[in-house]
């Protein structure tokens, strides 16, 4: 068996009596990109901030049983930690709007009081950038604020701000969802580079995009993990009939 | 049946006609105002009128430096009271929009808002001042940094409200602690906003004359005790205008034009520094 990073063994979540994801068990392994996909309201943005236990945030938004990264049950942890050791990217670019790229960039690092030496910063800074493919964009404006950026920009900034804090996991919500076909293709040639040094769990809409991008897939509906497979195999042949239907157009 | 497009233009060029109008109007009494007090007021105005103290009646010149003086204290202590205590409230309401704690406050605040001046000056003279058994300036500035709250929480929790959450879980998602995401990202965005209410409340209660009444009381000499009874614009544009003095009537007309120019420049730079921390979200 693959060493997997994160493991989910029977992970419930409800918002109030709403219960909305049930009985999930999921392995994911290192260094993959897996895509979730399902039709909406089938749960899977909320499985996915569980992962980081950013679900309990929301008034009322309660949950059950493991998740495991590392073998460490997440829930166990201080919030804090978990969330340092598995970063996430929003569905809408979301920098700071009170700080520079610079500043954005280096933000989980100065906002959490861990100070660096300039030259370190600076390493970061251009290192997450380059990564998240934005260096050479905005390698002469790093203090300018974050949101003169595009949208397309922004969303890499955010991955850049991400990547900086070294998680282990980077989770992406449906991160183009709000961008523009050009954007949107420069972020998923990202995420091919990106799995080279961390392991990526990417919440899709889309399925085309999810057999683009993704090694593994994870089809959710109404709530279930109804199929998790190689993405050639999901796309191909997948077992369950509701994941034909959903495949072949039947219901979205 | 064909429309009569005539008569439709006409009608809404009078709608629109009417509406100029009416906008129109509503400046008349702010500029009336601003030209009458002017008119009386700047030929007191000197160097002598600011920097000298009021004469006893009879004599010619004086001036209103214990006032302008005592305001400034009165003021500077109420904001340094009401400040921090709106800001914090103002978090606390935006940050629990349905919690039972912040209903009540913040239908606290709300009635605090209507409640008289002249009732919280009483009610400042009978907690404060009857207690400490004198007039004081520190009493001033207590009734008016409870006029201060409720201006100030309101636009704190509105412009923190504005800030979208998005923000708020990008900061909690790099594994910053609640406190930091509110004091490094959402007071940070909401500034202008904040510093808009801050001086906005300033100018509000720079002019308040009923709660000084029973509370910093006035005071025809210099003094810069807070817990002994001083002057204020207010208060000296109130006794001297009541006098039966001529003299006295001058003093008060430079007082009003010093008063309203402080309270016009205040929203002026409000307008400049809202914009300068404006920050896009």
């Amino acid at each position: 068996m693959e060493s997997s990073i994160i493991r989910s063994e029977n992970f419930n979540a409800f918002f109030g009596k709403n219960h909305v994801v049930k009985n999930v068990n999921i392995q994911i392994p290192k260094n993959n990109v897996v895509a979730v996909m399902g039709p909406s309201g089938c749960g899977k943005t909320t499985f996915l901030r569980c992962i980081n236990r950013m679900h309990e945030l929301i008034p009322g938004a309660t949950s059950e049983g493991k998740m495991l990264l590392n073998n460490e049950d997440v829930y166990e942890m201080h919030p804090i930690f978990t969330r340092l050791k598995i970063g996430m990217v929003f569905q809408r670019p979301n920098p700071f709007p009170n700080l520079s790229i610079f500043e954005n960039v280096i933000a989980g690092y100065s906002l959490n009081g861990i100070k660096l030496p300039k030259k370190e910063k600076e390493r970061i800074v251009e290192e997450s950038l380059t990564k998240s493919a934005l260096w050479k964009e905005v390698k002469d404006s790093l203090h300018k604020k974050g949101t003169f950026l595009s949208g397309g920009q922004q969303q890499r900034l955010c991955i850049a701000r991400a990547i900086a804090m070294q998680p282990e996991v980077l989770l992406l919500d449906e991160p183009t969802s709000a961008l523009d076909p050009i954007s949107t293709s420069s972020i998923e040639e990202l995420l091919f580079d990106l799995k080279k040094n961390f392991t990526l769990i990417i919440v899709t809409h889309n399925m085309q995009q999810a057999a683009r991008v993704s090694d593994k897939t994870a089809f959710f509906y109404l709530g279930e993990l109804v199929e998790y497979d190689e993405t050639k195999i999901m796309f191909t042949n997948p077992k369950d009939d509701r994941t034909q239907n959903y495949i072949t157009g039947r219901f979205s | 049946m064909k429309p009569n497009v005539k008569f439709r233009v006409a009608k809404s060029k009078a709608i629109q006609a009417i509406i100029m109008l009416l906008a129109f109007v509503c400046t008349i009494p702010l500029i009336a105002i601003i030209v009458y007090i002017f008119k009386q007021g700047i030929t007191k105005i000197n160097w002598n009128f600011i920097t000298n103290l009021p004469k006893p009646v009879g004599e010619l010149g004086g001036g209103i430096a214990n006032a302008l003086l005592g305001s400034i204290y009165i003021v500077f202590f109420a904001s340094v009271i009401a400040i921090p205590l709106s800001i914090m409230c103002g978090i606390y309401l935006s940050e629990n929009k349905n919690g039972k704690l912040a209903y009540w406050s913040r239908l606290s605040v709300d009635v605090l808002q209507g409640v008289p001046s002249i009732v919280i000056g009483i009610v400042v003279y009978f907690w404060v001042v009857k207690p400490m058994g004198t007039f004081s300036a520190f009493s001033g500035s207590i009734a008016l940094a409870i006029m201060m709250l409720p201006i100030m929480i309101r636009s704190t929790e509105e412009t923190l409200k504005m800030i979208p959450d998005t923000l708020k879980e990008a900061g909690l998602a790099l594994g910053l602690p609640y406190h930091k995401v509110i004091l490094r990202i959402i007071l940070p965005c909401g500034m202008s906003g904040i510093l808009s209410g801050i001086l906005l409340s300033i100018a509000r209660i720079a002019g308040e004359t009923a709660p000084l009444l029973f509370t910093a009381f006035g005071n025809p000499y210099l003094n810069t005790n807070m817990s002994k009874p001083m002057q204020s614009l207010p208060l000296l544009i109130f006794n001297y205008a009541t006098s039966p003095y001529d003299e006295w009537h001058d003093l008060a007309w430079g007082a009003a034009l010093i008063l309203l120019s402080t309270v016009l420049l205040l929203n002026i730079i409000t307008k400049l520094t809202t914009r300068r921390w404006k920050v896009q979200l």
